[in-house]
């Protein structure tokens, strides 16, 4: 069994997606890159990347990772955002009783995408 | 073997995606994920069954328009699709009765000349000429009245409010669209709570939505917020009271934004007032329209407030000038 079957698969990404993104936008450390997003799009977009870190079927490439946060890094964003999002995705986790060894799996998918999200 | 038809041209489907068969023939369709699951390549079945897959993860409301996602959707049977949002019918329609709700606001009614499928709280596309049109919001409810019902703002320098206020006459021949939107009442879920928030004629389809719920038996709550900078913006309050005095869930608060409150009104804006009456919208179902502004603030603190953000349904107003733009709701 995978990771994303061992999750719950896309019951899971449902469960989690609203829980993670209220935490994102009440987060005082990254809330300011979503201010003026369209909420309804930005909703569809965190589904799509909870997919992925669930190790979830995706056909994201490291090129769309960096188009789509290019804006984002010039407005500054850097390590320290990416950290809290995996912290606020690792709450998320915790919250629905997902056991720890599967977070640490999860913070390491979503740490194969940091040089392409920021940038590098 | 199942073909797909879009824009009059029809295609061997040959065990291909909807969104592949149809981008390989060099049709732009938007698409990001490839995976069914970033809804950018969403098309909707005009004729023809949708595979479950093809469905999957959507609200029941956009279900329920028959849309799907174009990626997942291997044809079983022909299908014809569009875009989600191209207007593909022509209807026309007589004009039969034209009302004014206030200073600014009429209410116009038309009577299609061919069967018409809407569901309150849509809204159709009214063409001044050819190329002229704007989109407006139904009130009227399909079991309820046998007209279509459009509350038309008189926008100062507006063509088609314009022409509608000086020119549109009971009797006229107008041509409209199909019914767009998925800001519209679910019945299956007839105890969840429902708060409505609008603002100047995005009471239209809200009072559609209230008036569709209520003669469904709907058990949850109804609240009802409707606002403007003064009492003279605000209109329907006399059927709005009528209808809570008879439904002891439906609650109606009309709001005033500016200047001193009056008596039997709320003082601030609708999401103000509704945030102070139930802090907690877990479990809510939330329509929202109107002015954009409003509209995308409160998506924004009814989502943090608990509402799930599938559950918030959202009409906002744009203003004209973005003529040929898929689906913004030109009012």
């Amino acid at each position: 069994m995978g990771l994303y079957e061992d999750l719950g698969g896309e019951a899971a990404v449902n469960a989690a997606v609203d829980i993670f993104y209220r935490k994102v936008l009440k987060d005082d450390r990254i809330s300011r890159f979503f201010t003026g997003v369209d909420m309804a799009k930005q909703a569809a977009k965190q589904k799509s990347f909870l997919t992925m870190a669930f190790g979830g079927p995706n056909n994201y490439t490291g090129l769309d990772m960096r188009k789509a946060h290019a804006h984002l890094v010039e407005k500054g964003l850097n390590d320290s955002h990416f950290n809290a999002v995996v912290e606020d995705l690792g709450a998320t986790l915790k919250e629905l009783k997902v056991p720890d060894h599967l977070i640490a799996k999860v913070a390491a998918v979503a740490e194969t995408t940091r040089a392409d999200v920021l940038g590098r | 073997m199942p073909r797909v038809v879009y824009q009059g041209s029809s295609y061997e489907a040959g065990g291909q995606s909807v969104l592949d068969c149809l981008t390989a023939r060099g049709h732009a369709v938007p698409s990001a994920c490839r995976a069914g699951v970033c809804q950018s390549c969403l098309m909707r079945a005009v004729r023809g069954p949708i595979p479950e897959p093809a469905q999957k993860g959507l609200t029941p409301a956009m279900a329920a328009r028959k849309l799907f996602l174009a990626c997942q959707c291997i044809p079983t049977q022909d299908l014809e699709v569009a875009l989600a949002d191209d207007v593909i019918e022509r209807i026309e329609a007589r004009v039969c009765a034209i009302e004014t709700l206030n200073d600014e606001i009429r209410a116009v009614k038309v009577r299609p000349q061919d069967r018409f499928e809407y569901r309150s709280g849509q809204f159709v596309r009214l063409f001044m000429d050819a190329r002229t049109s704007r989109n407006y919001s139904l009130a009227s409810v399909p079991a309820l009245d046998d007209a279509l019902i459009m509350h038309v703002r008189r926008v100062p320098g507006g063509r088609v409010s314009g022409w509608i206020f000086e020119h549109l006459e009971i009797g006229d021949t107008v041509t409209i669209s199909e019914a767009f939107g998925d800001c519209f009442y679910l019945p299956e879920r007839p105890k969840q709570d429902i708060l409505l928030l609008g603002t100047g004629c995005g009471l239209a389809p809200l009072y559609g939505i209230v008036r569709d719920a209520l003669n469904h038996g709907h058990l949850g709550r109804i609240h009802l917020y409707h606002g403007s900078r003064d009492a003279c913006g605000l209109y329907l309050n006399e059927p709005l009271n009528r209808l809570a005095a008879v439904h002891p869930n439906f609650r109606f608060r009309p709001c005033i934004s500016e200047g001193p409150s009056a008596d039997g009104y709320c003082a601030g804006t609708p999401l103000g007032v509704a945030l102070e009456d139930s802090p907690d919208l877990s479990g809510w179902r939330v329509y929202l329209c109107g002015n954009p502004q409003m509209v995308e603030a409160a998506r924004m603190q009814t989502f943090l407030a608990g509402a799930g953000s599938s559950e918030i349904l959202a009409d906002p107003f744009l203003p004209s000038g973005t003529e040929g733009a898929p689906a913004p709701n030109l009012q």
